[in-house]
Formats: C-alpha cells, sequence, structure tokens
C-alpha cells in the first residue's frame, strides 16, 4: 500500500470533500489549475484500504488533464483503473470521482466570485 | 493476533480423533461389540466437557455443531418449552451476533425481548437487569465474557437473579470457556454454550450444558440421540476432539491464563503510552486474558488491519469495512462508541501462538502504521500529525 499525491495543497484553487466519517469514509481532494489544466491534485483520506486506494487513483488519473477531460472520470473509470474493487465496496469506498468533481466545482465557484 | 476468528486444532486433539475416522468407526447406537468404543468415547467427552465447566455430571453435557447450535438450542428450547409459563426474554446489547439473531426471530414468533444495556466499559447493571423483569419473563442470556472487547460479566450475580426469580438462566461461553475457570453449579447457570474452535478443538464442534431439571425442547426432530435434543448420527471423532480439547485447557487454564495476561498488558500499556490518542475499549481490568481491543482516533480500522497484514501482523478490526453489513461492530456501538471511533478499533486475540516476541513487534510497527495513516486523514488535528 503505497498511496500516491497524499497530502493537502494549502494555496489549492479547489478543494471537494466528500462522505461522512459515521460511515466510515472520507475524502478531500485538493486541486490547482493552470491554464485550464489540473497541474496538482492530492488527496487526503480517512478510510478503509480501498478508499485510500481509490483517493491515490484519482489523483494519477487527473493529473495533467483538462478541466472538462477531468470531469468526464466517474466512478467505474476509478475502479476499473484498480482492476475492479469488490462489489461491497462500490458503493461506500468509491467516492473519489465525487470528490473531485466536487473540487473542480469549487475551483469554478471560486472563478466566478472573482469576475 | 486474531485467535477468535481461527485457531489451530492443538497437535494432541488431532491425534486423540484419528483413529475414531479409520478404526474405531462404530456407531454408539448399535448394540453389538462393535459399538462400544465409540460409546465409552461419547461418554469420555461428555466426562471432560463437564469437568471444564464444573458440571456434576457428564450426562448435563450435550453436543452440537458448535456456538451458534448450541445459542439455538439453548435460547429456542427454552423458549418454546416454556411457553406457557410467559414469552419474555432479557438478554443485552452486546451479545455474540447469533445470540441476537435468534432473539429477533424469537420475537417474530410473538416473544418479548428486552436488550440490556451496558455501561461503557461493556458490563451489564445487574440492577437494571432485575428490574427488567416481569411475571411473564422465561429466560435470560447473558454471554460469560465479549469476545470482541473482552469484558466479562458478573455472571454469579446475575445467576442469583435469574434464580430467586425462577427463571431458566442461559451463558453464552464461547469466548469464555478454556480461557478463565467457569463453573455451572456455583455461578447459578441451567444452560451454558461452548464452541470447540475456541479451545483449540475441531471446527464444527460445540457443546451444550444443560442442568439437570432444565426443561428444553428440541429444534430438529430425528432418532432421539443426544437425550433427544440433538438427533443425528454422532460425529464421533469431532466429540473425541472437543473433548481432548477441554482436557488440555483445563489442565492449561491457570499458567495459559496468566501468560496471556502478562502479553495482553504488555500490549496495551505501551501501546497506550506510545501512541497519542489510543484507547482501550472493554474492561481494564475485569477481561479476558488475551483480549486487547484498542481504538486509534482519525483513522480506519480496515486500513489499519491492511497496513499491519502486510508487516505479517493479523488483527480483527470493529470496523463496518470488515463486516457484511457495512454498519460498525454493535458491540461498540453499545458501549457508546461514537460510529467513526468504532470504525477506528482493532482487536487483538492472542493465544497458543503467540509469544512476548510477537507483542514486541507489534509494538515497534504499529505506532509507524498509525502515523501513516494518520497523516492521510483529514480528521487529524494538526497537533498530532
Amino acid at each position: 500500500m503505497n498511496p500516491r499525491n497524499v497530502g493537502e495543497i494549502p494555496d489549492a484553487d479547489g478543494v471537494g470533500t466528500v462522505g461522512n466519517p459515521v460511515c466510515g469514509d472520507l475524502m478531500s481532494v485538493y486541486i490547482k489549475v493552470k491554464d485550464n489544466k489540473l497541474a496538482e491534485v492530492k488527496f487526503k483520506t480517512f478510510g478503509c484500504g480501498a478508499a485510500i486506494a481509490t483517493s491515490s487513483m484519482i489523483t494519477e488519473l487527473a493529473t495533467g488533464k483538462t478541466i472538462e477531460e477531468a470531469l468526464k472520470i466517474t466512478r467505474g473509470h476509478v475502479a476499473d483503473s484498480l482492476d475492479g474493487l469488490p462489489p461491497i465496496k462500490m458503493h461506500c469506498s468509491n467516492l473519489a470521482a465525487d470528490a473531485l468533481h466536487a473540487a473542480i466545482k469549487d475551483f469554478q465557484k471560486k472563478k466566478e466570485a472573482k469576475k | 493476533m486474531d485467535h477468535a476468528a481461527g485457531m489451530p486444532i492443538n497437535p494432541r486433539v488431532f491425534e486423540a480423533m484419528k483413529p475414531y475416522f479409520t478404526q474405531n468407526y462404530g456407531n454408539p447406537s448399535s448394540s453389538h461389540s462393535f459399538a462400544a468404543s465409540a460409546k465409552n468415547a461419547l461418554m469420555e467427552s461428555r466426562k471432560k466437557v463437564a469437568q471444564l465447566i464444573g458440571a456434576e455430571k457428564p450426562e448435563e453435557v450435550i453436543f452440537t455443531s458448535g456456538g451458534t447450535e448450541s445459542n439455538n438450542l439453548a435460547l429456542k428450547g427454552a423458549a418454546y418449552r416454556n411457553k406457557k409459563k410467559g414469552n419474555h426474554i432479557i438478554t443485552t446489547t452486546i451479545e455474540h451476533i447469533s445470540t441476537i439473531n435468534i432473539c429477533k426471530h424469537l420475537q417474530k414468533q410473538g416473544f418479548e425481548v428486552t436488550y440490556m444495556p451496558v455501561d461503557k466499559q461493556g458490563m451489564v447493571y445487574p440492577q437494571k437487569l432485575e428490574d427488567a423483569i416481569t411475571d411473564k419473563t422465561i429466560l435470560i442470556s447473558v454471554m460469560y465474557a465479549n469476545g470482541e472487547i473482552g469484558t466479562i460479566q458478573p455472571i454469579k450475580k446475575i445467576g442469583k437473579i435469574a434464580h430467586e426469580n425462577q427463571i431458566h438462566f442461559h451463558v453464552d461461553a464461547v469466548a469464555a470457556a478454556g480461557k478463565i475457570p467457569i463453573n455451572v453449579v456455583e455461578e447459578n447457570i441451567d444452560l451454558l454454550s461452548i464452541s470447540s474452535n475456541d479451545i483449540y478443538g475441531p471446527k464444527g464442534m460445540g457443546a451444550l450444558y444443560i442442568k439437570k431439571g432444565t426443561r428444553i425442547q428440541p429444534v430438529s426432530q430425528g432418532g432421539g440421540q443426544e437425550k433427544g435434543l440433538r438427533s443425528g448420527t454422532e460425529n464421533i471423532p469431532g466429540i473425541v476432539g472437543i473433548g481432548k480439547a477441554a482436557e488440555i485447557a483445563q489442565e492449561e487454564i491457570i499458567a495459559e491464563g496468566k501468560r496471556l495476561s502478562q502479553l495482553r498488558d504488555k500490549l496495551v500499556k505501551n501501546v497506550l503510552n506510545t501512541i497519542e490518542r489510543s484507547h482501550l475499549n472493554g474492561h481494564p481490568t475485569k477481561r479476558l486474558p488475551n483480549n486487547a481491543n484498542l481504538r486509534f482516533s482519525y483513522i480506519e480500522g480496515e486500513a489499519l488491519i491492511l497496513g499491519l497484514d502486510m508487516l505479517g501482523i493479523q488483527v480483527s478490526s470493529g470496523s463496518a469495512c470488515t463486516s457484511k453489513t457495512l454498519e460498525p461492530s454493535h458491540v461498540l456501538l453499545a458501549i457508546g462508541l461514537a460510529h467513526e471511533d468504532a470504525h477506528g478499533s482493532l482487536v487483538f486475540t492472542m493465544g497458543k501462538q503467540n509469544s512476548e516476541e510477537d507483542v514486541d513487534y507489534v509494538l515497534e510497527v504499529l505506532p509507524s502504521v498509525v502515523k501513516r495513516l494518520r497523516a492521510m486523514s483529514p480528521l487529524t488535528p494538526k497537533e498530532i500529525r
């Protein structure tokens, strides 16, 4: 278990947090955007092995992608990139795509506000 | 360090069983001479199990397929048999899942069940239990000790309350038998469940103690073996196995209990001292000698299990991710833990295969596994990162 891109981005352009510690999974994704591309993606996760793995995978999948491309990444893509997840984990632990999308929305909202 | 989940069979037990597969395969119900050794083995095993739990007569022990079946037979058997007297059963919120599910089933059949709460250390309140008794109460079922948090209940006291009120008293002793001395007579127990695999015996074997005079009815019908309470040809090799396991457990109970409590105390003391915001779940002293249930704030149990597994340490967790229901352990919720804290608990159950070196190794690597997961967790406060 060697998750990549663990941590926070202190001056992140967008942050998305999904899940709930009550259910056992809470994920935060931090993004840094440059020229409409995700220059840096990091995560912090409270959760099981699968939750950590999906978090790590989303940072790998999203880094370097344009905002539009990143929004197309789904839960299914994350699970497939990990060679599948046990059925019971598909719902609870596969939150990483949601967290990324939330981070992008946060970035877009902040950008709107600046205008 | 997950002996509660599965134990190897003791080689001495396996040796004792072997001849009953190939040479002494007689059926104890037969009348010819070939049945004699099977009949004998059956009687000897009853005696050994009876001795382990302080039963007066070997005939008070019948053999089953394990703790779950023993609990089914005891609870359903006593409930149905005493239906005319009343329909109320008292148990606790921290029982093994088999007891909880049997009680839920009985509720559908018209019985009323009171699930007694426990305190923060997992202890039943005997006074509150007494107050819950009504003139319809026919059965009280309380586990001897909890396999997950280790807490040992005041069984003798609860048994006394049951008997003063002429109520049958069942005890699930699956986690306790063979680990701490039990005496069914002194502790006022009418029905007691034990499992073979939890005392280094073969899987698929258990026993139920039924005190003489305690009326229960069978849950399955057949040829009338085991006093009509558990029909079907006796599993003689398995019965020899549980008997031998009970004999060995009794020989070793004091010394092994002492050895394991020392290991447990070393583990608990050092973890609590070296890892910030770690806590012991369950009772600090009234607990099984082999059980340490530790909780680490801000991280999740299954991730801890994976981290330790990669370092060669196998433990269990109260986390939802390790269950089929996605709910954290009902026992941890019953002692008042918040969901997120219940998720972050680890259960160490030690046994014969563990030595002091194992404890030292856990103490060496656990802090860094916890630290690493805390560094990943958004819940970890800055001051302990």
